[in-house]
């Protein structure tokens, strides 16, 4: 081991650091800070709990199918239909990509690198647009719609509905998904899949009780880079559920827009809550299951 | 002889732990010298504050007369091989070799014309396009030696510059950089954990565990004379048993009286007795003072490996007579094969063979030196 | 190695499914008509019309301007940090410095922008300013979320480098300055360069932190679509998009062959030191 030169070299590297230092300091951390503390003021940057009253306790009329009217707790109910359909869109997400990254780890390498370009490809348009497109796809005399009729096919009622919403959300966040999964895998020893083979493992079972579980780590960093994006999001429901299904990102947008930056700031301090809950549950599970307890 | 580099005194501590612990050595022009010991003994230490790259915390470094504690490592005149080469993976084998002779602003044809010389020299003729991540190991070793002699130091640093080298490749290097040395006459400060390499290649070896100088000497002066039972057990093997000096000539061990050629201890005083396991003759039981069972035979190529039980302490001996397992057999020692040694903090610790075996010894001794 | 028929056609759907819009979107920018689901006949209608776009080309030039500036701050200090990064020696300093770089790419993009909106405005207002978010706000955001993916490309490359290598550029007559510029760099710039391409494009594609922390008439490109979005749009931002797509790429795949370059030579590297090592245990 070579130990570094303690001299005015070392010195110099740790002034490199200060200016990072320093900006993180002021533009990250600080700014945290900063939501806390508008979270918690009213206009005048009094102290005051209002704005988390009136998070849990504001009501709007929603009028049912039927007819019939229901009185919610509005941003509590944002609240969890954000949340339900961020986790259906993540599962969605984990279904659909998890084969796909299994089988892009088996190809050669060549066809590898090719596939994982193409995965990536998507993100670099951008995300306005893409959702974008999907709602003229998605539209009641849209393209998807005009095939079906092609096809003979009923018309399907799609845009302006959760599933929609959930279908731009997939159709976003999806490399998210592959990319870490396929990471884990690609790096995976082919020996341990022969030893298994060799100790008596059908297919099935290698995939069960050796690729699952060694690919756990980039199944959870998935999760979370589906999922975070996806409960925050603002501008997929406004334009693939025709702005009738308001999601937390755009409760927080609404109020920014009506200038409303204290209880913007209330909504925000409630998501990272919830986030970081998110977070020490995967983390948890991860440590259970990856090294097998305590 | 010229003294060309002198540590007085030198002391280093890393985070609160002492490396180097109060050391003093010279290097004489013109020699090559091996620091040698177990990993963590502070030789690699030794060797940066040489080159620079390490200050000492008290003590001097002199270079040819003058201090140059705090000179830095591009104002002095001694260069290094580095432990993994350190080769610039930007620049090609010519580029590499060339990089001190460019720092000098020396002009391009003397340049070209050095440059090939010395690849000459380390046998790598027309080698200066390749890129040096494309050539072996000890392709990229030769490298390392020419790009640090170009410049012709007074001084050449190694820092185990073969630990990477499988057994054969190291062999040859150990030659070739001997006949560099005499070749060129630049000393040559050498450091390595392997003992084999010490001794076949220095003029000067010296031992060092735990921050401290344990022993200076010639080749064959350490392994003949150790000086304690760390030097006598760290080079080469040996069977280290307690004794007690009766007055000169006269040692008395294993319930037995010897002669011996040592003098200067005073009356019975207690004392570790060396017997290196090549000096130890087999004879009939009958015939010797000393006899015990064997415990265990193994085949070595040259010769064989047996732990002989006497008394219960376990003696290692190599003979190419073929003995048994169980056999009793007995063992006799010349009055020069018997080494005396003074007391010292590690009696006791080394010498033993009760829980001898390849794999432990394996173990024990891993090859790669490279935690310092 | 080859796939299974069933492997190939879920494939096939997965592929089908993330380029269906991207194609139509493609297609349909170079539809003569207005609609955006029948196609009529091929035109380039829509890109001349978009050349003629005062206001979005001047997004476009705003997009750029700022792209540039954030790219060049956050590779300048993203290098420098990781230099130091790489030779921290404390512990807790390492750990602190990974948590905070953490930060910005794990936290939604959303409270990334509110946070520093709201900070803007709260100093903006101590000065007295009405109005305290402009370029010079977004500029900060922007190096804010660059930074990390700067760092995180330059630092595995200083990890990668034998830390000898400085040292023996000294030993053979350097100064540390020189050794720097003549060692380090060079080991350190194919990460550099990765990691600037990706600030570039991030900071061309972002629209969300941007949005909450623009302000003063300063409009980038995505900010102006999303604007334009709210009314009906026509194909002539899906030719604004096919052209921002296409530059995208390409700066994807300058940046995928300094990479490959790269990794080929470390792969190179790699091989010769195995086979040094095996020839050992042999």
């Amino acid at each position: 081991m070579n130990r570094p030169v303690k001299s005015r070299k070392l010195t110099s590297y740790r002034a490199a650091l200060m200016p990072y230092s320093i900006w993180a300091l002021l533009f990250v951390l600080i700014p945290l800070v900063f939501v806390a503390y508008y979270a918690f003021t009213d206009n005048n940057f009094q102290f005051t709990t209002a704005n988390f009253n009136r998070f849990f306790t504001a009501t709007s009329n929603l009028k049912n199918d039927d007819g019939t009217i229901t009185e919610v707790h509005t941003y509590l109910l944002i609240f969890m239909r954000s949340l339900k359909l961020a986790v259906i869109s993540t599962i969605i997400c984990l279904l659909m990509g998890y084969p796909i990254a299994y089988i892009i780890a088996r190809a050669g390498a060549k066809t590898q690198k090719t596939m994982i370009t193409l995965i990536m490809i998507p993100m670099w348009m951008n995300f306005l647009i893409r959702t974008y497109a999907w709602m003229t796809i998605l539209q009641d005399t849209g393209i998807l719609n005009n095939l079906l009729g092609m096809l003979g096919i009923q018309p399907l009622h799609i845009i302006g509905t959760e599933t929609a919403v959930v279908i731009g959300m997939v159709y976003d966040y999806f490399p998210y998904m592959v990319l870490p999964i396929y990471s884990v895998m690609a790096k995976m020893d082919v020996r341990l899949l022969e030893a298994a083979r060799d100790l008596g493992c059908g297919s099935l079972s290698v995939l069960r009780r050796v690729i699952f579980p060694l690919s756990l780590p980039g199944v959870i960093s998935g999760i979370t880079m589906v999922l975070i994006p996806s409960i925050s999001t603002f501008y997929i429901s406004q334009k693939l559920g025709n702005g009738k299904f308001f999601l937390i990102g755009d409760a927080i947008e609404g109020q920014y827009v009506a200038n409303n930056l204290h209880f913007a700031a209330a909504i925000a301090f409630v998501l990272m809550g919830i986030l970081l809950v998110c977070m020490a549950i995967l983390k948890y599970v991860t440590t259970r299951h990856v090294y097998g307890g305590e | 002889m010229k003294k060309i580099i002198e540590l007085k005194n030198i002391s280093k501590s890393f985070d609160g732990e002492k490396v180097l612990d109060n050391i003093s050595l010279y290097i004489n022009d013109n020699e090559f010298i091996t620091l040698l010991g177990p990993s963590g003994c502070g030789k690699t230490t030794t060797l940066r504050m040489i080159g620079g790259f390490t200050q000492p915390d008290e003590g001097d470094v002199i270079f040819m007369g003058e201090r140059i504690n705090d000179t830095p490592p591009h104002k002095r005149n001694v260069n290094t091989v580095f432990q993994k080469y350190a080769l610039f993976p930007h620049l090609n084998v010519f580029e590499n070799v060339a990089f001190p002779l460019r720092q000098r602003r020396v002009s391009k044809k003397e340049i070209t014309e050095k440059v090939n010389q010395m690849l000459s020299l380390v046998m790598l003729p027309g080698f200066g396009n390749r890129s040096v991540t494309s050539l072996s190991g000890g392709q990229q070793q030769r490298v390392a030696i020419a790009r640090a002699l170009i410049s012709h130091p007074k001084v050449l640093l190694l820092d185990e510059p073969l630990g990477a080298l499988d057994l054969k490749l190291r062999k040859d290097m150990q030659q070739e950089l001997k006949k560099i040395q005499k070749s060129t006459g630049i000393t040559f400060v050498f450091v390595t954990h392997d003992q084999e390499e010490a001794l076949s290649m220095s003029d000067t070896i010296v031992v060092m565990n735990e921050g401290k100088i344990q022993q200076i000497g010639t080749p064959i002066d350490i392994y003949n004379e150790p000086k304690n039972a760390f030097v006598a057990d760290f080079i080469g093997e040996s069977n280290i048993v307690d004794g007690v000096m009766l007055e000169d000539y006269k040692v008395r061990f294993a319930g037995h009286t010897f002669a011996c050629l040592d003098t200067g201890f005073g009356k019975n005083e207690p004392v570790d007795v060396v017997i290196r396991p090549e000096d130890v003759d087999i004879v009939p039981a009958q015939d010797a003072m000393l006899s015990g069972t064997v415990t265990s035979v193994t085949f070595m190529g040259v010769h064989n490996e047996i732990i002989v039980d006497i008394a219960g302490f376990k003696w290692m001996i190599q003979t190419t007579d073929s003995v048994d397992e169980g056999a009793h057999i007995g063992l006799s020692l010349d009055p020069d094969s018997i080494h005396i040694m003074k007391k010292s903090k590690y009696s006791g610790m080394f010498g033993d063979y009760s829980s001898f075996s390849n794999e432990l010894d394996e173990l024990s001794n891993p090859g790669g030196d490279t935690e310092e | 190695m080859k796939m299974k028929l069933s492997s190939k056609i879920y494939t096939g759907i997965i592929f089908a499914f993330l380029f269906a819009p991207i194609v139509i979107l493609l297609i349909f920018s170079f539809n003569e008509s207005k609609s955006l689901s029948v196609f009529s006949v091929f035109s380039l209608k829509w890109y001349k019309e978009l050349m003629n776009d005062r206001n979005t080309l001047e997004t476009v030039r705003n997009t750029l301007v700022l792209a540039t500036c954030a790219t060049a701050i956050s590779t300048v200090m993203g290098t420098a940090a990781a230099l130091g990064i790489d030779r921290l020696r404390s512990r807790w300093y390492r750990a602190a410095m990974n948590t905070v770089t953490d930060i910005p790419m794990t936290n939604p993009d959303i409270i990334t922008g509110i946070s520093l909106m709201l900070m803007f405005v709260f100093v903006g207002r101590l000065f007295g300013a009405s109005n305290s978010l402009s370029f010079w706000t977004m500029l900060i955001a922007h190096v804010t979320f660059c930074l990390p993916y700067v760092i995180l490309q330059v630092l595995p490359k200083l990890q990668q480098m034998d830390k000898a290598l400085p040292e023996a550029a000294m030993d053979l007559g350097c100064t540390p300055m020189q050794a720097f510029f003549k060692v380090e760099l060079p080991e350190m710039l194919p990460g550099i360069i990765t990691g600037a391409i990706m600030a570039f494009t991030l900071s061309l594609d972002d629209f969300v932190i941007s949005y909450f922390t623009s302000g003063n008439g300063f409009e980038t490109l995505p900010i102006r679509i999303y604007s334009m979005t709210k009314k009906t749009v026509t194909p002539k931002m899906y030719a604004l998009a096919t052209i921002i797509f296409f530059v995208t790429m390409s700066l994807l795949l300058i940046s995928n062959l300094v990479d490959n370059h790269d990794s080929r030579k470390l792969r190179k590297r790699k091989k010769s030191q195995d086979r040094q090592t095996s020839s050992g245990l042999s």
